[in-house]
């Protein structure tokens, strides 16, 4: 079967021309032998392993620790194209936080009608408990992954916001540290951004919104639900990268509302809490008193103002998948302009005639539960049995408020390594959006999942999808004329 | 250092220390069995048992006692909480939630030995718990080479004190043993017997050329004695055990920039063995001195932990 989707390097005319301005990666993927290409790939995927870059898969043996697919044939976003996402993200985490801010504050939103009442007020990531106060600087998103597919070569959707606690900034890094070492002719041929400062940017953001008067040095930490977390190599990565301390949350405690951690020479006082643990499970007092992952009193001593966290609690109302369908009205709303990154269309199956409309087309469109995340819990119409299809129209009858439903997108591809040579694969993409007491900060760069299945739209990883490197390109001329030439070693 | 990195590395030392020895213990006894005329033979897995103080653990398998039932306990049970396999799954655990405190090396050490163990199956017979001894005493060796490649901070610190403190104590219960192992019936001390199961207990701690080295008389159990209690050159004896405990506790006080508990119980019992001569400790009954060494050792363990606030 033809390749229907916008490919991100040979454009829409199949493999035959590339796209203005790819020709040297058109030449460069059509030029290495395939057997470089997987020697490059299994060295990568070796050093990996060695690292322990790995992600455990729930529900498996605790032992079948995974490492994520790496692909070497990297994506490449032009200096114009990553300028327009990058205004447009901006905008989008503005927004965002102004949404949070006003959710939790005055409820302007609600009182004059963009976002109906109950499906704030009522919504399961809404936190009562957080309603009236204001962390510092008004932050309360201050990591972001916003994902995006593309679908022509003008036409970027955000697919899903992710402001709880977004994963994947580790294999942003790690991938182009790979590619570096196994592909460094590439580096020569353009002018990429760097995506190394990241941590960098994390620790000055996290530093930026302490609680008022904790000096200049606050004490940042970051806290994760343990090592049988499966993305707890990456927290690992970032507290080392940060020279920070990781914790778990035995090792704080709460004194007079104020956060603690144990350490061998005595207490020290914590400021900033980067929090990689779902608010469910952060306070036992506050939220389910069943877990042991939580520090009892850390709630009181935020809402106190003695302790910041990033993100907020109450964060997760801003990446409901019922409250994105709002989004284009929250944007328009908080920054008085159209949003710059339009959403995917999508179908609020709580409202009848959308309901309707789903159920006329559910072998077309995708359908997804509202809280549901990994690529669990949904339907992807056009390849699913008529089992699985009755089995979802059944549930959304049922509780259709649970429910969104979108189209079934042509996701661009990009040239990926296969067992039969390079082929186009559908990828997404997700930038790391930082927001600080001085505003949105955003390296160029994001992860770029790829589904490594022929046709699949399923990049999870959790579902087998793979990652590859982002390449920005920078708008200044290459730092060498390497052109897309072959490389020659030893030539005149 | 987070006080719960310091008594993971803590406590990643003594399991791995634990888990060399009772590779050493499967080994030694085999050894006993096999040189051993029956009954004695089969006491040695008994007293094996003992040292480990596993007796009423192994009892409850309702297995009885045989040289394969015992060395699978030992090396590859997961219903015993110290046998080699438990202790590096332990070890493994406590060196990936430290990870960053750890040197790759390191690292890859424990993981390298969790793994060979992991995969082993049943130690079918005497030469297959043997290559797998090989097999780990190598990987221990290996992991305390890398160890000593750490930089010279807390992080080293804490497993060597661990090691240390391990150590003493499985010096202490394996000279305990022969308290237990009670010669059978008409063997007389000093007999072949006896000379046996000493030299037994020299080679579960690989002393038996530098026994030789120091002792030209022939195998005399107040020799053993004064070697593996009071002989600070012999690396695991008690004496040099207890030494270690008082450098590490002192190399990380000096950074810390104070000192508690655990270093004034770690110095006294330095002084106490500094003290002591092996005429001494038999007059006053040598089960009675390991089983306050033993005990104290365990004391010493606790004010560790609170000393650095480990729960």
């Amino acid at each position: 079967m033809r390749n229907p989707a916008f490919d991100e390097v040979w454009g829409e005319g199949g493999d035959t021309s590339s796209r203005p301005g790819f020709e040297a990666l058109a030449a460069w993927i059509a030029e290495t032998p395939p057997q470089e290409f997987d020697r490059r790939q299994q060295a990568a995927e070796a050093a990996f392993r060695q690292l322990g870059i790995t992600f455990a898969v729930y529900g498996e043996d605790e032992a079948a620790e995974r490492i994520i697919p790496f692909d070497i044939v990297p994506r490449i976003f032009s200096a114009s194209e990553w300028k327009g996402l990058k205004i447009g993200l901006e905008q989008r985490v503005h927004a965002i936080n102004a949404f949070l801010s006003d959710v939790y504050g005055e409820r302007k939103i609600i009182a004059d009608g963009i976002v109906p009442a109950e499906l704030v007020l009522a919504n399961p990531q809404f936190r009562p408990q957080v309603a009236g106060v204001r962390p510092p600087h008004d932050v309360y998103a201050h990591i972001c992954g916003i994902d995006m597919v593309r679908t022509g070569p003008n036409d970027f959707f955000v697919l899903e916001d992710n402001a709880r606690t977004p994963s994947g900034v580790s294999y942003m890094l790690e991938n182009r540290e790979a590619m570096i070492r196994l592909c460094p002719e590439l580096f020569e041929m353009f002018p990429v951004e760097p995506v190394d400062d990241y941590t960098d940017l994390l620790l000055s953001t996290l530093r930026s919104v302490a609680p008022h008067g904790r000096g200049s040095e606050p004490v940042c930490v970051l806290l994760t639900p343990g090592h049988y977390n499966s993305a707890f190599y990456e927290h690992s990565f970032l507290a080392d990268a940060m020279g920070i301390e990781l914790v778990e949350a035995a090792d704080l405690e709460v004194d007079d509302d104020i956060v603690w951690m144990r350490t061998i020479d005595g207490r020290v006082r914590v400021d900033v809490i980067y929090r990689r643990l779902d608010d469910d499970y952060i306070d036992p007092l506050v939220f389910k008193p069943d877990s042991m992952l939580g520090v009892p009193g850390l709630m009181a001593a935020y809402l106190r103002g003695t302790v910041t966290l990033a993100n907020a609690p109450g964060t997760g109302i801003a990446d409901d998948k019922a409250i994105y369908s709002y989004m284009p009205e929250i944007v328009r709303y908080y920054t008085g302009s159209d949003a710059k990154l339009p959403n995917v269309e999508t179908w609020r199956c709580r409202e009848p005639q959308a309901l309707k409309y789903t159920l006329e087309h559910l072998d077309e469109l995708v359908v997804k539960l509202v809280d549901g995340s990994g690529g669990y819990g949904m339907l992807v119409g056009p390849t699913a049995s008529s089992a699985e299809i009755e089995a979802f129209r059944a549930a959304l009858k049922a509780e259709p408020h649970r429910y969104i439903a979108q189209p079934t997108l042509a996701l661009s591809t990009v040239p990926t390594l296969t067992e039969k040579g390079v082929a186009p694969r559908h990828v997404d993409f997700r930038p790391f959006c930082l927001s600080g007491a001085d505003g949105v900060k955003i390296v160029p760069g994001g992860l770029t999942r790829v589904a490594l299945r022929e046709g699949s739209l399923v990049v999870n990883s959790s579902q087998g999808g793979g990652t590859k490197d982002s390449l920005i390109l920078a708008d200044r001329p290459r730092r060498r004329g390497a052109g897309p030439e072959p490389l020659r070693v030893g030539a005149d | 250092m987070l006080s719960r990195t310091a008594s993971s590395l803590y406590w990643l030392g003594r399991y791995i220390e634990r888990a060399e020895f009772t590779a050493r213990l499967i080994e030694a006894t085999i050894r006993l069995d096999l040189l051993s005329a029956r009954p004695a033979g089969e006491g040695a897995w008994e007293s094996a048992l003992a040292v480990v103080s596993a007796e009423d653990s192994f009892w409850f398998t309702g297995e009885s006692i045989s040289p394969d039932s015992v060395s699978r306990y030992l090396a590859l049970s997961q219903q015993n909480a110290s046998s080699i396999r438990s202790c590096l799954d332990a070890a493994r655990s406590n060196a990936k939630s430290v990870r960053t405190a750890l040197t790759r090396e390191a690292w890859e050490a424990i993981n390298r030995a969790w793994l060979g163990v992991r995969d082993c199956k049943v130690s079918d017979g005497t030469p297959a718990a043997l290559a797998m001894i090989e097999k780990l005493k190598a990987e221990a060796r290996g992991f305390e080479g890398a160890l000593h490649r750490m930089l010279r901070n807390e992080a080293s610190f804490f497993v060597r004190l661990g090691a240390a403190i391990e150590r003493a104590d499985n010096t202490a219960r394996l000279i305990d043993v022969k308290y237990h192992l009670l010669l059978p019936e008409g063997e007389k001390v000093g007999g072949p017997i006896d000379r046996d199961q000493w030299t037994t207990i020299l080679h579960t701690v690989s002393a038996v050329t530098a026994y030789r080295w120091l002792y030209r008389e022939g195998l005399r159990p107040g020799h053993v004695v004064d070697l593996l209690v009071l002989r600070h050159e012999m690396p695991r004896s008690i004496a040099a055990s207890a030494d270690e405990v008082v450098q590490n506790l002192n190399a990380i006080g000096r950074r810390l920039g104070r000192q508690g508990e655990a270093d004034r119980i770690a110095r006294v019992r330095q002084l106490m063995i500094n003290r002591s001569t092996v005429n001494g400790i038999i007059a006053g009954g040598l089960h009675e001195f390991l089983q306050a060494f033993i005990s104290d050792n365990a004391r010493l363990d606790q004010a560790i932990a609170q000393q650095f606030r480990f729960q």
